[in-house]
């Protein structure tokens, strides 16, 4: 996987070096996972009892239907309500009114910018989303459900602009052309192209917005990591559990990265993916932190 | 606003936190992140699959699942980092800002690392072939031609990196480091009344600190345009 700008086709020296070095690397890698394994026996971490939680059908069902489910759950209902946030204040940005792209792009910078964390108990205790605090699991599941929508729509936000922006101008000239007004020429010509080019980037955005249910746990609300400890608080089995719940997360994750590179070579092609940082320029293949 | 005012000490300390475990975080990911990245793009591909091994594996799971490993599964295996205390001014390192702060350079690095490697890619190959075609050696091609351009062409994914960063150290304050988001939730339970006030004050001095991280990116990103 060597990369053709850094090195050039090696030679028969080259090759043999690198297999030397390939050796070496290859043994310094199983030692690190020799003594990881090594330490993980040493505590006794492969004892069963430690294990056993985890595959009684109950902590299953727990992991799966409360954890994995309601975490999925949480995250497509802000994903599809920050899509509409998003389309609201991405048009918004690009009004010619000042009076409304001013405040659109305030709203849309001040929530990239806040922590997640701050918005979710601010929304939990002060604004009390559908409740809030005295509505328990209700309360926090929707308190993290808006703080996601705020958050990933004011990222949406951007790449909704972006992806306007990102049709070729002559489209617009044309159906103003032919007599369309403003709002068909974005409802009609424009949205549906800037659809295609933002798909992939809304699907890596909920990887994001995924990742951060996690947080739910600072505020009580029942997904995979609230489930994850009350597991390992009660079996004291921190290492199994957290192994676990990982991979749940992983495995979600990985599927939805792959359905959103799958999307890209559908809709885009082979073009670099919209991405939208906090600096003008790009941001990593396409996943925000 | 006076419940802010009236507890800026406690609040500066709290932000003093934040911003400490923002810079060991930001040094120790880079670190890690540029070895990462050059066993990613390096010709070694035992350590290119296991780099990016690593990328997958640690993207795909959230910061607080990493940092809850290193401060509650890690003391399990005898990860306790006990051998750090600190103290500088009034900010006390102790084992769980260690655990923590380990937490989320682990996490970072991943990142980092992708930032870089974006930057190699961005340079163009005709550049590489160029350089070669006047003879310049290896290690005059990577010092004259393709670090400088892939060094510049990463500063802005670099920094979107480190702003997410900043604003992911508020994760530490749900498990034990008294940094700006916990102390914002200890002065809300306090003062019921004045919640929104409370927020709006923390959120702003957040959108300060990204705001100046983000215009010092675009300057340096102006200034070092490639072409």
């Amino acid at each position: 996987m060597a990369s053709a700008v850094l090195f050039d086709a090696p030679g028969p020296k080259t090759i043999r070096r690198h297999r030397t070095y390939t050796i070496a690397a290859s043994i310094g890698l199983l030692l690190v996972v020799a003594l990881i394994g090594w330490r993980l026996q040493q505590t006794g971490q492969f004892a069963y009892a430690k294990w056993e939680p985890l595959l009684t059908p109950k902590y299953i069902e727990a992991l799966l239907v409360d954890g994995l489910l309601k975490t999925l759950q949480m995250a497509f209902t802000s994903i599809i309500f920050a899509v509409v946030f998003g389309v609201l204040f991405g048009v918004g940005k690009l009004s010619e009114h000042a009076w409304i792209r001013w405040p659109s792009w305030l709203i849309v910078e001040f929530f990239r910018a806040v922590p997640v964390l701050l918005m979710m108990i601010f929304f939990f205790y002060e604004v009390k989303v559908a409740g809030g605090v005295s509505n328990g699991s209700t309360g926090a599941y929707w308190s993290v459900v808006a703080a996601l929508t705020v958050y990933n729509g004011a990222v949406l936000a951007e790449v909704f602009r972006a992806g306007v922006l990102a049709v070729p101008k002559g489209q617009a000239e044309a159906a103003y052309a032919i007599g369309m007004r403003k709002t068909q020429v974005m409802s009609i010509v424009l949205l549906p192209q800037a659809v295609k080019i933002m798909l992939p980037a809304i699907i890596s955005q909920c990887v994001v917005a995924l990742k951060d249910t996690s947080l739910g746990y600072a505020i009580g609300a029942i997904g995979l990591s609230t489930v994850g400890r009350s597991i390992y608080n009660g079996f004291q089995n921190q290492i199994q559990t957290v192994f676990v719940v990982a991979l749940l997360y992983i495995a979600a994750n990985y599927l939805l990265t792959l359905l959103a590179t799958y999307v890209q070579h559908r809709l885009v092609g082979e073009k670099a993916a919209l991405e939208v940082g906090m600096v003008s320029g790009a941001v990593p293949d396409g996943r925000a932190v | 606003m006076n419940v802010v005012l009236d507890n800026a000490g406690a609040v500066a300390l709290a932000f003093g936190y934040t911003l400490s475990l923002f810079v060991v975080a930001a040094v120790l990911s880079g670190i890690f992140g540029t070895i990462l990245a050059a066993m990613r793009v390096g010709p070694i591909s035992v350590l290119s699959k296991a780099a990016t091994f690593y990328v997958t594996i640690v993207r795909n799971t959230p910061l607080l699942i990493v940092i809850i490993f290193f401060r509650f599964a890690g003391p399990k295996i005898g990860l306790t980092w006990s051998f750090v205390d600190i103290q500088i001014g009034n900010l006390n390192l102790n084992n769980l800002y260690a655990a923590c702060v380990v937490g989320l350079s682990v996490y970072t690095t991943a990142f980092v690392c992708e930032a870089l490697r974006s930057g190699v890619n961005a340079v163009d190959l005709g550049q590489a072939e160029a350089a070669r075609a006047i003879g310049l050696t290896f290690s005059g091609v990577m010092r004259e031609v393709i670090l400088p351009q892939a060094f510049r062409a990463s500063v802005p994914p670099m920094v979107s990196v480190q702003i997410a960063m900043l604003k992911n150290t508020t994760v530490c304050g749900v498990l034990g480091v008294f940094e700006a988001f916990a102390r914002m939730k200890g002065l809300t339970n306090d003062n019921a009344t004045a919640r929104t006030e409370i927020f709006l004050a923390f959120a702003l001095i957040f959108v300060v600190l990204v705001e100046i991280l983000s215009l010092a990116a675009n300057r340096l990103e102006r200034r070092w345009r490639i072409a």
